[in-house]
Parts: structure tokens; sequence; C-alpha cells
């Protein structure tokens, strides 16, 4: 049993409310904080824990705070990204729901540590119902004197907001969330400048993951060099996993990183093996925009050695052999689930999602969807492999944002490891029409049979 | 100041200056733009033509940029390396990108106004492919008149907003602006507005392709069998400095003085663009030239065409 930072009292219902998140240890990060640091020793402490962002980039946190611009006297901000809306994540959901005084504890030492005096969570508008779980728990939080004018008697002021977007997938990238929290159109920015420097308002503004900003209490509490033990090399700590699929216990996991792969996916504690007693076909490890990996280089990598869930270890082989990390939305497929028709889902997604702001990405994604689309649906042909190929080259880091790179990947790995699937749809268009999943292992895996 | 070697031309440019100004400073193979525009803040970054290569990020930072760059939005640095028509890797994500913006484009230039102008069809005169690979239904949207002289033809558009940003940075009471999302997304008034201002007409110069073209122009004549001379008048509200395209005796249409970058020098009026539609109304400067670069001035291909020749068989 791995050790756990964010979920430890989670199946006690009374931790959605203040006293009982007292209760079990809450807020003393904020009394530690704000009694006994001074900003600069906080942001030292989440360095050296080694913290990276959660969200999906997996870049250090105290590394992107101390970027934040401080050398002009205009305000800063800090933004809490709760637009968890990548298929396969859905992660921040659990802890805003149960356990929204975290979020509201970690934005607190947080904003202390940036010098910040105003902060919001910008959460996705299908996240009204959590809206209220935080609202109300900011509420209790101002009661209690946690939030608002001299917190705790100390000279320290911070307002604490909860913005709902409008439903965009794009508006949890960065540059976008500020554009749609300014109340314009959620279109991502040219950078540079970086949001460190000139963000929300112009404002230097620092902009983290819900599960990011919910470790900082426990880094406060136990000291960075507690956390930098657990986990694994670079990938320090813990990390929330969504697990979904065809596995026996889907849901959201908190791993220790350097958890093997085989593990996670067969033992009881975690995702209980595949349902059915079928075999594993694919995994996408770490949320839609991620390369899926064959059942071939889930648990092994190319070179032989087991796969673990952490940074380095699922990136390893590049994007030939292996995958990312990613947001941790762990996606299982078994052997009956068709691959073409699942990149056509995910590329529908994003054509869906698009913004339209730069070309390659706004006409890219309609016509890998639209190619994928025929495929799926027996009238593909050969060429079209090849052509899907080429357009997803066209698009993939041409774009302003990561978005094109997002709606790439996926399709591009497809591509790579189940070329002969593509294939298969091309060559018995009436019975990929006739039964919507695929082709099962035999064609797959040929190896494996 | 600093140092920028382009395509191994070495230039001096101010810091802060665009990749793409200092390209154009040297002058030649400078990247193609097709929405951004100098004279409007904030335009540029979206077409993603002007792609170029960085080798060398600066003099302190030896490293190259790991992305190709637009080269209108990122500033220069001392020592930087850039590589456009030298590399490779650029033409070839150039070429993509044009095939891109044409997938959805309706290619009726035989009935489109901008032809002849139009910085989409030079484009792809240059980097497009002669084939299109793309096999699906076009997206169409309805042509809607926005006010007396401007229509909108939607299906033309590449979304570049320099119209959005041109509306919001020169006009007063901004009305129209990009709605939905994604290959949806539209230039918009909201609902069939008009749009009605002193300066709204210079919507249709800074318009890269035909989607905005001129009412009162609309159908008269092909922009190559028009004369274009330099003509200035005097206007209260604008500097009064125009292009007139003349048929004979006739006044077809007034534009902006466009650089060679397809950029107006100075923004006009409504009234000299759209009123003032008589030889009498204007001082007359002269001539104007035609860059050589616009396919109205293109009467010969710089290469063979590759046509292939039928071979008939031979009975036997």
């Amino acid at each position: 049993m791995g050790k756990k930072i964010l979920l430890e009292h989670i199946d006690k219902p009374e931790i959605k409310g203040i006293e009982g998140y007292i209760k079990y240890g809450g807020y003393r990060s904020i009394e530690k904080a704000l009694k006994k640091m001074t900003p600069d020793e906080i942001t030292e402490e989440v360095k050296k824990s080694g913290l990276r962002g959660r969200g999906g980039a997996g870049f250090p946190t105290g590394m992107k705070w101390s970027f934040l611009f401080k050398g002009s006297d205009k305000p800063r901000y800090l933004l809490c990204n709760a637009d968890e809306s990548e298929p396969g994540t859905f992660k921040d959901r659990l802890i805003m729901e149960k356990i929204p005084h975290l979020l509201v504890e970690g934005m607190i030492a947080s904003s202390y540590a940036l010098g910040v005096r105003t902060a919001y969570i910008y959460i996705r508008g299908e996240y009204m119902y959590i809206l209220r779980i935080l609202e109300q728990a900011i509420a209790e939080a101002y009661a209690k004197g946690y939030l608002g004018e001299k917190i705790l008697g100390s000279d320290y002021s911070l307002d604490l907001y909860v913005h709902p977007g409008g439903g965009a997938y794009i508006c949890g990238e960065e540059t976008a969330l500020i554009e749609s929290l300014e109340g314009k159109r959620g279109n991502p920015r040219i950078k540079p400048p970086f949001p460190a420097v000139a963000g929300l308002w112009g404002c230097p503004t620092i902009v983290n993951n819900v599960e990011t900003i919910a470790k900082v209490p426990f880094i406060i509490n136990e000291g960075g060099e507690t956390y930098s033990k657990i986990g694994i090399g670079a990938s320090t700590g813990t990390k929330l996993i969504s697990a979904c699929g065809n596995i026996n216990k889907p849901g959201v996991y908190e791993i220790e990183l350097g958890l093997p792969v085989e593990e996670f996916i067969y033992s009881d504690e975690y995702c209980g093996g595949i349902k059915g007693g079928k075999q594993l076909k694919a995994v996408v490890p770490g949320g839609s925009s991620v390369p899926i990996l064959p059942q071939r280089l889930v648990t092994k990598t190319a070179a032989g050695t087991p796969r673990l869930m952490s940074y380095e270890s699922l990136a390893e082989g590049g994007f030939q052999t292996g995958s990312m990390l990613g947001s941790g939305g762990f996606i299982v497929f078994d052997e009956d689930q068709c691959v073409v028709r699942n990149t056509w889902n995910f590329s529908r997604f994003y054509h869906h999602e698009s913004c339209g702001q730069c070309s390659p990405c706004r006409e890219g994604t309609g016509w890998m969807e639209k190619i994928l689309h025929r495929l799926e649906h027996g009238h593909g042909h050969m060429e079209d492999i090849d052509l899907l190929w080429d357009v997803q080259r066209k698009v993939e880091g041409n774009t302003i944002c990561p978005f094109g790179d997002a709606s790439a990947w996926p399709v591009a790995a497809a591509i790579r490891h189940f070329r002969d699937e593509f294939e298969w749809h091309v060559l018995n268009p009436e019975e990929c029409t006739r039964r919507n999943y695929g082709m099962g292992v035999a064609a797959a895996e040929p190896e494996l049979v | 100041m600093a140092k920028v070697t382009i395509d191994n031309v070495t230039v001096e440019v101010p810091d802060g200056t665009t990749i793409l100004n200092a390209a154009r400073a040297i002058g030649e193979n400078v990247p193609p733009a097709m929405c951004y525009y100098s004279k409007l803040k904030g335009s540029g970054g979206k077409c993603r033509v002007c792609l170029v290569k960085v080798t060398k990020s600066s003099e302190a930072n030896p490293r190259g940029m790991p992305k190709l760059v637009a080269s209108c939005c990122t500033t220069v640095a001392d020592g930087m390396v850039v590589e456009n028509v030298t590399s490779p890797e650029v033409i070839e994500a150039r070429k993509g990108i044009v095939e891109l913006l044409l997938i959805n484009h309706p290619l009726d230039c035989p009935v489109c106004d901008q032809a002849g102008e139009c910085h989409l069809q030079d484009l792809s005169y240059e980097h497009g492919a002669a084939t299109t690979r793309y096999d699906f239904e076009r997206r169409t949207f309805e042509k809607i008149d926005i006010g007396p002289y401007i229509q909108l033809h939607m299906n033309r558009c590449i979304l570049c907003y320099r119209c959005v940003y041109t509306a919001d940075q020169l006009t007063d009471g901004r009305v129209h602006g990009v709605i939905n999302r994604g290959d949806h997304a539209e230039i918009s008034t909201y609902i069939s507005n008009i749009i009605d201002n002193d300066f709204s007409g210079n919507v249709i110069d800074v318009c890269p392709v035909g989607a905005l073209t001129d009412r009162t122009f609309r159908f008269k004549s092909r922009v190559w069998f028009t004369k274009p001379m330099d003509a200035h008048c005097d206007c209260d509200k604008c500097s009064g400095k125009v292009t007139l395209w003349l048929q004979g005796e006739e006044v077809l249409r007034v534009t902006g003085r466009k650089d060679q970058y397809g950029e107006v020098d100075e923004f006009i009026c409504n009234t000299c663009r759209f009123e003032r539609k008589k030889k009498s109304d204007w001082v007359i400067e002269g001539p104007r030239r035609i860059g050589t670069h616009s396919v109205i001035s293109q009467n010969h291909l710089p290469y063979e065409l590759n046509v292939v020749n039928p071979q008939i068989a031979q009975p036997q």
C-alpha cells in the first residue's frame, strides 16, 4: 500500500465540511506558513520537494513559482486550473467534490508564498454542482478567518473567488484560461510573454492545476524533504490516476510514483485486472492527448525493463515506443476494442473543441476526424492511412498552443502501433461496420496468438 | 541593437523587432504573412504560414528553438540564426499549412473580386500543390451584406482576424467579431447587423482574401483589366491619399495605397472609398507600380509546367 497524501481521509464524509476537515488535521499548514515561515521559505520547500505540475506537462512547480515577476508594483495573481476536461481524466473532480477545503487550503498557502492578494479558481462550466461546493467551502473558510482581511491575525489578506467557464476544453490552456477569466473569447495567447510575466490583466500570474495546489499543504506541514523521498527519481510524490476502460475497478487512485504499470493494472488494490478475464490490448496512460501504448509496450519498455508509473519511465523510448504520464487519465482497452474507432472518437473531440484561432489546428482537426470517420465506417482507402499520417504531421508543432500536438499525437501513435488494424478496416469494409469493435487480438497482436 | 542572421544574410535591427520585420529589412526571401498586419496591434501568429526555424536562439543561448516559430510574433535576440527558405523543414511545413488553408476554401477565383490581388492566391501559387487531397464537402456559409457597401463571403475567409482588429482599433462601436469555434468559427456581425461608421471600408483593404468585398465594385471588372493610379483629394476625415483603379475614364474602385507586403500606408474613409467615384473628384499623381510577385504581373510561369501528354495506344 503506497503512501497517500491527498486521499487519506477521503472515505470520511464529514471531511467535506470545515469542522471535519480541521478534525483530520486541515488548515495546519496555514498557521505554520503565516506564523513561522516567510513566502520565500515556502517556495524553497516546494522547490526542494521536486513537485511537478499535475496538469499534464509535469513542469517543476517550484521553478514555475520562481519565474513569477516581482519587479513591478502590479498585483500578482494565482489561478487554479480546475478546467479538467481531458477525456479520461477525472481526478480533480474527486478532490473538489469530496475535500474542497484541501484545495482552499492549498490556495491560501500558495497565495501567501507568491505574495498574491486575489486568487481565482477557474472551474469548468460542466462542474456547476462543484462550484456550489467550493463556494460553500470558501464561505466557511471566510467565517473561520482563513480568508479575508488579516488572516489569523497576521498582516496577510487574501480574497478567493470561484469562476465557472463556459465549458470549453481549450480554456484549460493557461493563456486561454486567462483570456476567458478576463471575459474574452477563450483563445490561447501567443507566448512569450509567459503568464508569469504578463498574465491576468497584464499582471504576473501563476496558473497551477488543482492537484498541484492540493499538494502544497503537505509540503508545508511535512517539509519538502519528506515529500521528495516519496516516489522515484525526478518523479517525486504521489499522483492521482483516474483509471477507466475495461478494468474491474475503475476509479481514482492515489499512487506513489514508481509503481509498476503491471501492478497498477492487475493488482486488486488498484484496477483489479481486465474485466471478464480478457486480454489487454492497449493503454492510453495519461489522458486522450498522449500516445496510445500497445500491449507489448505497456508493462515493459522497448528495452525490456519494467515500465513504471512515472514521468520518466512512461516517456522512455520517446514517441516511438513510449508515451507520457500526462494528466493521469489511464484508459485501458481489452482485446475487443477497436483502436480506429477510439482514435476517431478522440479526433471528434478535438475537432469539436478546437478554438479555430490558428489554421493548422482549425482545419487539420476536422480533416483528421473526417478521414477517421470514413475509415471506421468502411469507406476508407489505403491511401487514407498515409494521408492521415501526413495531416497529423502538418498539425503537430505548428500551432500556437499545445492543442495541435494533443490532437495529432493520438492519431500518430494509433497508426504507428496499429497500422494493421487500419488496413483491416479498409480491406473488410463490411465487417468493420457490422461489428463496432475491432478485429480482436489475433490481428492486432499476432505474436500473442 | 541585435544582429540577426536570416538565410545567411546578417542584418542589424533594433531590439524588440520581430523576425518577420528583420527579414523585411533585408528585403529578400521574406516569409509570407496572411494575418500579420504591421498597422494593427495584436495581429499575427494565427495563420502560421510565416513559420521559420531558429537554429540558434541568441549569442547567450546557442541552442535552437525546438519547434518552428511564427516569425511575425517572435522577437529577435542578438546572435540569432534563422532559417527560412534554406530549411527544407520550413518549406515542408509551409506547404502543409497552405494545403490546410485551402481545404475549406471554395477556390472560386474565377468569380472572386479579389482574384489577382489575393494573398492566398499568391501563396498557393508559390507554395501549394497543384492538386488537392481533400475530398470531403467543404464548409459553406451564406453570404451576408453588412451594410450598403460591404459584403461578407465567409466561405473564403481564412480567419486571420485582421478585420476584427481593424474594427476594434480604427473605428468606434465595434459590431463584428468571431463567433463559434473550430472550423465552424465565423466572422459575424451577430445576426446580420450592419457595419456603419466612417472607416468601416478598411476591412476590405485588410482582408487578405476575397471574404470582404466592395459592393460598389462587385463583378464590374477583373483587377488586371483596371489601371491603378495614385491620387489624392482634400478630405476632412482622412489623409485622402488613395489608389484609383480606372477603366478608361471611369473610376471603378478606390482603395488605400498598399505597399509591397499588401499593407495600406494610410487608412482611408468611406466617403473617399465609396462615394468619390468620378475622376474629377481626384488629383491624379501618376500610375502605380504593381509588384512582380502579384499574379497580375505573371504572364508567364517561371518554370515549366509538368504537363502529362496522354499517350494514345497504337494499334498493333
